[in-house]
């Protein structure tokens, strides 16, 4: 039985890495800002569960401190890559060439 | 009436909280966790009244058990096609702002909602204004606005609605 949630986790392991690694993927090839945290956030947070419900395979004692980190994970980072993406389309930043609907610009368009 | 209802689920999400960090529940842990359980609803109820604006009946545990299993699915989808787009050589993006509405009044479910959206497949919320959302969206698949509703936010709303309104 033992065997089998080593292999699991292991398994999960595993998978959460690859996720983290389309995500960095993500990062280099996305063509502008926006793109880029869409990478970011997406996964990097299945990455990090996946990794973290591996080590609760791996670890059982550990699942509740590990829940709560996961808990925390799902309500912090969507937040955080919102505000990053407001702030940066509040400053301006410029979209990618292949943009092809603004609607914010065309509502809040005149900047301060 | 309500007060003391806010007061007493803000209670056991603190106290519930402090058990799974602590991971016992030796006399003295517990003791300490009712205390400051009880001295923190007390200072702050009015700013932490996010907590209060969720039913709590027999049907918005239905719903709130239905939207994790659909907000797991989305959040799997949403990856295997980033992945997708990521390893093409290609790169087919195709991104815009798009413009929706929600039909949800509450500040938490609104919360939740943007939530969602930032991590289900391409879309990211940018901006909130009341009852539009302002979302970011790598393969745009309509400008307007009542599509693009149906197809980013609908699925979650359904939900998000039952258990919040």
């Amino acid at each position: 039985m033992s065997m089998f949630f080593d292999l699991l986790g292991g398994l999960l392991l595993v998978c959460g890495a690859a996720f983290l690694l389309f995500g960095g993927l993500g990062l280099v090839r996305m063509p502008d800002l926006f793109n880029r945290i869409q990478a970011g956030t997406k996964a990097t947070t299945l990455g990090t569960l996946l990794t973290l419900a591996g080590v609760v395979c791996l670890r059982p004692e550990w699942g509740f401190k590990l829940l709560l980190i996961g808990l925390f994970i799902l309500f912090t980072n969507p937040i955080s890559s919102q505000v990053l993406a407001r702030a940066a389309h509040r400053s301006g930043t410029k979209m990618s060439d292949k943009t092809c609907v603004d609607k914010l610009e065309e509502d809040f368009g005149e900047k301060p | 009436m309500k007060k003391a209802q806010d007061f007493a689920l803000l209670f056991a999400t603190l106290l519930l909280f402090w058990l799974l960090l602590n991971g016992s529940v030796a006399v003295d842990v517990v003791l300490v966790g009712i205390g400051v359980a009880l001295l923190i609803p007390f200072l702050f109820r009015d700013s932490l009244a996010v907590f209060s604006e969720l039913r709590v009946t027999p049907q918005a545990l239905m719903a709130a058990l239905a939207y994790a299993v659909y907000f797991v699915k989305e959040l799997i989808n949403a990856n295997i096609r980033l992945a997708r787009i990521v390893l093409s050589p290609s790169l087919p993006v195709e991104p815009g702002i798009v413009k929706v509405r929600t039909r949800l009044k509450s500040k938490m479910g609104r919360l939740l909602l943007a939530n969602s959206i930032t991590l289900t497949p391409g879309t990211l919320t940018v901006e909130l204004d009341d009852e539009w959302l302002y979302v970011h969206w790598v393969k745009v698949e309509s400008a307007d606005v009542e599509a693009a509703t149906t197809s980013i936010v609908a699925g979650f709303e359904q939900y998000l609605e039952v258990m919040y309104g």
